[in-house]
């Protein structure tokens, strides 16, 4: 029987898709912490079959746009005194600079390396990016994050 | 008002603004030898960083009637392009030189991004595949000249629609007057992109129909716009030689057409309109390229103020 701790103070990355917990495991640089962090891989989920699950005995800065990026499903936990003080739902950002990077060729971002890479939502559902430059639609799971 | 701003997609004026630049340059074009002293001092710098000629020559043209001065490359071998320099420092640079600039660029979004960086007005003059505002300024002049109204019309689109930058700029323009219908003429492999699909015609809810045969619709139509199907998109030379044949304009087509339908195209022309049209008085291609002359006039007149 694997057992996790439940942790004091810190944060609670809930509801990642199966597979998805170590992209934001080293997104996040997790593996050069000097605090207690778990990652739990293919835990069993009611909403979704099997989740991932990470837990990080401190509060860190979290970028939620990237987080959203990632896998706009999970929820964050904000945990104090073993218990939740705030839940967050992420959702796709409605802007997303300098994180994914435009795949069109003829884009001027190919070139100019200064430039950087905004994007805009166009579709939540379809999880669809417009490029501010040259306008190309890119399919979230499609884009390197 | 439109002092010191800049022009990168014709999204970024208003349907208000963009009317009051073809009604300058309705006045212009009734009266050219008035404003030959308005930018008298002023001096516009053309950044062309891959080659053009009439677009270069309509700003250049543009610019010395109106008594100003025009400075500037054809091409980026001849400038500090060529050793490097980034679109944020060639434009930050021009900035200290120039009233107004110009520019051209292989690169989709180029113009964007220099605007970003530049302390004068900046029109796009061509990027890529992607948005030609000046030429989509030029079509509405010519339209509204001709017709009178620049609503309530039948618009056919022909030939290259996915890559044709004019064919998108145009469509997001006339969507914006009321009651206008599109019908969209290409190959299948040539069909306009979907976000101009999704997001323009069907968001807006405008009448639209896609079909592969000019021959089909060419009876309801106002205006004609033909572009050229380019050899260089087919992955197999016989779709292009199939294609291609089925886009020649000829008189045979043209006498299914109205009396006052015009035939538009952005120019170069090809092989996609027979020579024999050219005759026609329907033809408006040629005047549309002096109609281009007339609002760039315009266009620099209202971003130098």
């Amino acid at each position: 029987m694997l057992t996790i701790n439940s942790i004091k103070k810190g944060i609670v990355i809930d509801h990642i898709k199966a597979g998805c917990g170590i992209k934001i495991f080293n997104y996040l640089n997790l593996d050069k912490a000097d605090f207690r962090v778990a990652l739990i891989m293919n835990v069993e989920s009611q909403k979704l079959g099997k989740k991932d699950i990470i837990k990080i005995e401190n509060v860190i800065d979290l970028d939620y746009t990237v987080l959203g990026l990632i896998d706009p499903n999970i929820t964050i936990d904000i945990i104090e005194d073993e218990k939740i003080k705030n839940k967050i739902k992420l959702k796709l950002p409605s802007k997303v600079v300098d994180v994914i990077k435009c795949k069109n060729p003829r884009c001027i971002t190919s070139i100019e390396k200064y430039v950087q890479n905004v994007f805009y939502l166009v579709d939540e559902a379809k999880g669809e990016y417009r490029c501010q430059y040259c306008d190309e639609v890119h399919r979230l799971e499609e884009a390197k994050v | 008002m439109l002092k010191g701003r800049h022009l990168i997609d014709p999204m970024d004026f208003s349907v208000e603004e963009i009317d009051s630049i073809l009604d300058l340059a309705d006045k212009i074009v009734e009266n050219p030898e008035k404003y030959a002293h308005a930018c008298d001092g002023k001096l516009m710098a053309t950044l062309f960083y891959e080659p053009s000629t009439r677009t270069r020559f309509s700003f250049e043209a543009a610019m010395l009637r109106l008594g100003g001065k025009v400075i500037g490359f054809s091409e980026p071998n001849s400038s500090s392009v060529a050793k490097g320099e980034s679109v944020a420092d060639t434009i930050r640079t021009i900035s200290c030189y120039a009233d107004i600039a110009v520019m051209r660029h292989p690169k989709e979004g180029a113009p964007k991004v220099a605007s970003l960086y530049s302390e004068i007005p900046l029109i796009n003059a061509g990027d890529g595949g992607h948005q030609h505002p000046t030429q989509t300024l030029t079509d509405l002049l010519t339209i509204r000249s001709v017709k009178k109204t620049l609503s309530n019309l039948t618009i056919g689109l022909c030939g290259d629609l996915k890559f044709g930058r004019t064919v998108h700029s145009l469509i997001k323009s006339m969507s914006r007057y009321e009651n206008n219908k599109f019908l969209l003429i290409s190959p299948k492999e040539l069909k306009v992109p979907d976000y101009i699909r999704k997001e323009v015609l069907e968001k807006k809810n405008i009448e639209f129909k896609e079909v592969e045969r000019i021959e089909e619709v060419i009876d309801t139509l106002d205006i004609l716009y033909v572009t050229r199907v380019q050899r260089e998109r087919f992955f197999n030379e016989e779709d292009y030689v199939r294609l291609k044949d089925s886009y020649i304009l000829d008189m045979k087509k043209m006498k299914m057409a109205k009396e006052d339908m015009i035939v538009m195209h952005p120019l170069p022309r090809v092989n996609e309109i027979a020579y024999e049209v050219d005759s026609d008085k329907r033809a408006y291609y040629f005047k549309q390229a002096k109609y281009g002359m007339f609002v760039r006039m315009a266009l620099i007149m209202k971003l130098l103020g």
